[in-house]
């Protein structure tokens, strides 16, 4: 019997080693996996790179995992906000790198690891720094820059119901880099606010078949 | 000469889209639009992290965590709006399906490239996130930003000093002083504040302006 959910956040996350390449859902605080990145930091790996559209906020969350100093990389699109002091601190100080990804070449990066794509030429950030060093290529009337995807060890996902085949469905603007981040991943480690009998979603309205799914916490 | 202030530049960009327009409105200025729309016309907001059909701010005590726009406020979903994720999100923007982008601006070229994402500055933190795809990928791309800055330069230039976020894409620049087309043969004023005359707008904006042809 197929049975995704696990006992708690610390349990699917024990094996998690030192230097893995973690995709952490969420924009803002919609869909962020708050009690998954806590038991990330209990669980204590560390010199992590990690994916998400943002460097972290406030205190918590992703901004408390760089705050405990886990994180070596993040790729990203926008660290900069009013509220993104730890990153701040520790990118001024060296301590961390960045690499700017334009959010929907991010996106897109991201879904082609998870459909099998080796590369892909997108328009976006032709002719401007981002683009410095990478191949490009004019395909009829347009210029393209190549872009490689973004593979993870793992992702952490924030969804609202499941079921035991690890079938999701999310709420509203909290489905963000979800459905993508959980193929792109290795083991996507997702965290729900319900779980429920085989059957009670409507295969209907799955947004992310199980398939892409290998561990589930109700929390 | 009288400026418009931030709300009648809004006003102003929000009179021009047109009824059934999909339409993303960028971080800061840009968003002020949503509040101008036209009463009469169905016009279909699109938020970067995974929203069509964007209403507006939810009554207070009624805002809700997972429904957030790109600038990471509160909103609300018009009926018949719809959620996705990001790949389908950047895919309506790089894939030519958004018929409006509006966008902010430090400086636009007579050529129409576009810098809005970074200073350039040695001790600032880059941070771009959709403004590069909106560049490139919106039908039309609209700036709004004021016409001087503060110590009284013209935005509009020649060559942008700043780092670029997409060469060639903007359609027409709003300012608090002028309405200005970017063609192949370059800046077409479409109008001009009360009492400023082209002349003037000229020697405030440093580079060459053409007077729109009426038969255009």
């Amino acid at each position: 019997m197929i049975n995704k959910f696990v006992a708690s956040p610390a349990a699917a996350l024990a094996d998690v080693p030192d230097g893995a390449t973690v995709m952490i859902h969420g924009f803002g605080n919609a869909g962020m996996p708050s009690a998954l990145i806590n038991a990330l930091i209990e669980q204590g790996a560390r010199e992590l790179t990690i994916v998400n559209n943002n460097a972290g906020n406030a205190d918590t969350g992703l901004a408390a995992l760089i705050a405990a100093k886990r994180v070596r990389k993040i790729l990203c699109s926008f660290p900069r906000q009013s509220d993104s002091w730890h990153f701040d601190k520790a990118y001024r100080a060296g301590e961390i790198e960045l690499e700017l990804v334009p959010q929907g070449t991010l996106a897109e990066r991201i879904r082609a690891a998870g459909a099998g794509i080796g590369a892909f030429y997108t328009p976006t950030a032709f002719g401007t720094k981002l683009a410095e060093g990478k191949e490009t290529r004019r395909i009829g009337d347009r210029d393209y820059v190549l872009e490689y995807p973004i593979y993870a060890d793992y992702a952490l996902i924030k969804a609202d119901r499941a079921d035991r085949w690890g079938n999701l469905t999310y709420r509203m603007s909290a489905r963000n880099f979800g459905p993508i981040m959980a193929a792109a991943a290795k083991i996507s480690v997702v965290q729900v606010r319900e779980t429920v009998e085989l059957g009670e979603l409507d295969p209907e309205h799955i947004v992310t078949p199980g398939i892409f799914v290998k561990r589930v916490v109700k929390h | 000469m009288k400026k418009l202030d931030r709300k009648q530049m809004a006003a102003r960009v929000a009179r021009d889209i047109p009824e059934g327009a999909y339409v993303n409105l960028g971080i800061g200025l840009p968003t002020l639009v949503a509040d101008f729309l036209p009463k009469g016309r169905e016009i279909i907001l699109h938020s970067e992290n995974g929203i069509l059909g964007v209403g507006p701010k939810p009554a207070p005590g009624m805002e809700d965590d997972d429904l957030m726009n790109a600038g990471k406020e509160p909103v609300t979903l018009l009926t018949g709006g719809a959620y996705f994720h990001h790949a389908d999100s950047f895919a309506m923007i790089r894939g030519r399906h958004l018929d409006f982008a509006i966008l902010g601006a430090f400086q636009v070229s007579v050529a129409g490239d576009l810098a809005n994402w970074h200073t350039g500055g040695a001790d600032a933190i880059p941070a771009v996130g959709g403004a590069m795809d909106l560049a490139v990928g919106a039908k039309k791309v609209l700036v709004m930003m004021e016409h001087l800055t503060k110590n009284g330069e013209s935005k509009i230039v020649e060559r942008c000093s700043y780092p670029l976020t997409g060469a060639r894409c903007v359609d027409r620049i709003y300012t608090d002083l002028a309405v200005i087309d970017v063609k192949a043969d370059g800046l077409h004023v479409v109008d001009t504040v009360e009492g400023l005359s082209f002349e003037e707008l000229q020697r405030l904006t440093g580079v060459p302006l053409k007077r729109l042809a009426t038969a255009a």
